[in-house]
């Protein structure tokens, strides 16, 4: 087998040759999947400000900012109906969830009332942490209405009012920091506009 | 071996979860739900399929030494544009199995098949073995995806058993249960492999 004889050259056409042809095809797969790709991310980050900010349908501001003492900035999406300030959904994170982050979509009204809250995007244990993805859940729900501006939001275990999932103590610790960072966001956005 | 059984051998005979052992990273670690499992499996069969029919395509013209790399950069490609696939078109699948997509690209599996079969037999007969490992990895995946689920979860394609209240047995949702359901499947399918000989 001539063909197979592993001359310098021959080595270095091969793979050079391959590695061509795959960057190649890599590329047209890259150009035809990026707009679906751009489209679904999209779509989910507006089909979570529509569930947590239910009935808006006004414009919509974005603004980020870091807090103080993080090092990754928060997103707040103000909402405005007819030129007023109807409320905002917080795009926050925490880093104390129990693998890594996660990301979460918080939906404030005006006097900081949590109107709702959706996951974006996490890495919690499937069947313990990741209950935390089931919007009809009793833990997601009762967020609403909840205003962690005059109520500190902590689980019963810390002293607090939250109800933790069972046996996921550190995510549901973790998403009450997350809503509380949202809070502080959305807090700041408004002190800015005032002065 | 006819074609047939070059097609049926990856699904019992010579499967690569329970017989072989090959790959058992993504078997233990994506099963938690029957979806992930079908999804993970037939994402590595389309891998398996393409690697192994361009490989064999390609064995008369890669030098010897660099084989391995070749291979490696043929599979990574197939891998990738995998991922890209996924991603655009059900971005469901993408957000479950997240890093376990690229991480096909490890799998002994498809490696092991590029040089022990893709590299030696004919084009037609490559693309019928990564069909059948493929699908025999499928479905090795779904028997363990199945009793995690069900003990687990307590549920079937994320749908909840009718009589079945509140949480399952939560040790099978988590990295042990993997190890056990894998060594009890194992144990029964080397059971009969026995009974018949």
């Amino acid at each position: 087998m001539a063909n197979k004889e592993s001359s310098l050259l021959k080595m270095f056409l091969a793979l050079f040759l391959i590695a061509v042809i795959a960057a190649v095809g890599l590329a047209a797969v890259y150009n035809v999947t990026k707009d679906p790709i751009e489209i679904s991310k999209n779509k989910k980050k507006s089909d979570a400000i529509q569930s947590v900010l239910p009935g808006f349908n006004g414009e919509l501001k974005d603004q980020e900012l870091t807090l103080e003492g993080d090092n990754k900035p928060v997103t707040v999406h103000c909402a405005y109906t007819d030129g007023q300030l109807t409320g905002a959904a917080v795009e926050t994170y925490t880093d104390k969830a129990f693998s890594g982050r996660f990301d979460i979509m918080v939906g404030l009204d005006t006097n900081g009332k949590i109107l709702g809250t959706a996951v974006l995007s996490h890495g919690e244990t499937p069947g313990l942490g990741a209950k935390i993805t089931d919007k009809e859940s009793h833990f997601i729900q009762q967020f609403v209405g909840m205003n962690p501006q005059e109520n500190p939001l902590k689980v019963k275990k810390d002293g607090g009012e939250v109800d933790a999932i069972t046996a996921a103590t550190i995510s549901s610790r973790a998403y009450c920091d997350a809503i509380e960072r949202a809070s502080r966001a959305f807090n700041q956005v408004k002190e800015d506009q005032h002065e | 071996m006819s074609k047939l059984q070059i097609l049926t051998k990856g699904l019992i005979k010579e499967n690569p979860t329970l017989i072989l052992v090959l790959g058992t990273c993504p078997s233990l670690a994506v099963t938690t739900s029957v979806q992930n499992a079908i999804g993970m499996g037939l994402a590595t069969t389309f891998v398996l399929m393409m690697s192994n029919t361009i490989i064999s395509m390609l064995k008369s013209l890669i030098p010897d030494k660099v084989r391995i790399p070749a291979f490696i950069v043929v599979i990574a490609t197939f891998v990738s544009i995998v991922d890209l696939l996924i991603q655009g078109f059900v971005p469901a699948l993408a957000e479950s199995l997240g890093i376990f997509i690229p991480l096909i690209v490890v799998n002994c599996i498809v490696l092991g098949r590029a040089e022990a079969f893709a590299s030696k037999n004919s084009v037609f007969d490559s693309f019928l073995d990564g069909l059948g490992m493929g699908l025999g990895f499928t479905i090795a995946l779904f028997l363990i995806g199945t009793c995690r689920e069900l003990l687990g979860s307590g549920s079937f394609w994320g749908y909840k058993l009718p009589f079945v209240t509140g949480d399952g047995i939560l040790v099978f949702v988590l990295a042990p249960g993997a190890f056990i359901v894998m060594g009890f499947i194992i144990a029964i399918v080397k059971h009969f492999q026995k009974a018949k000989h």
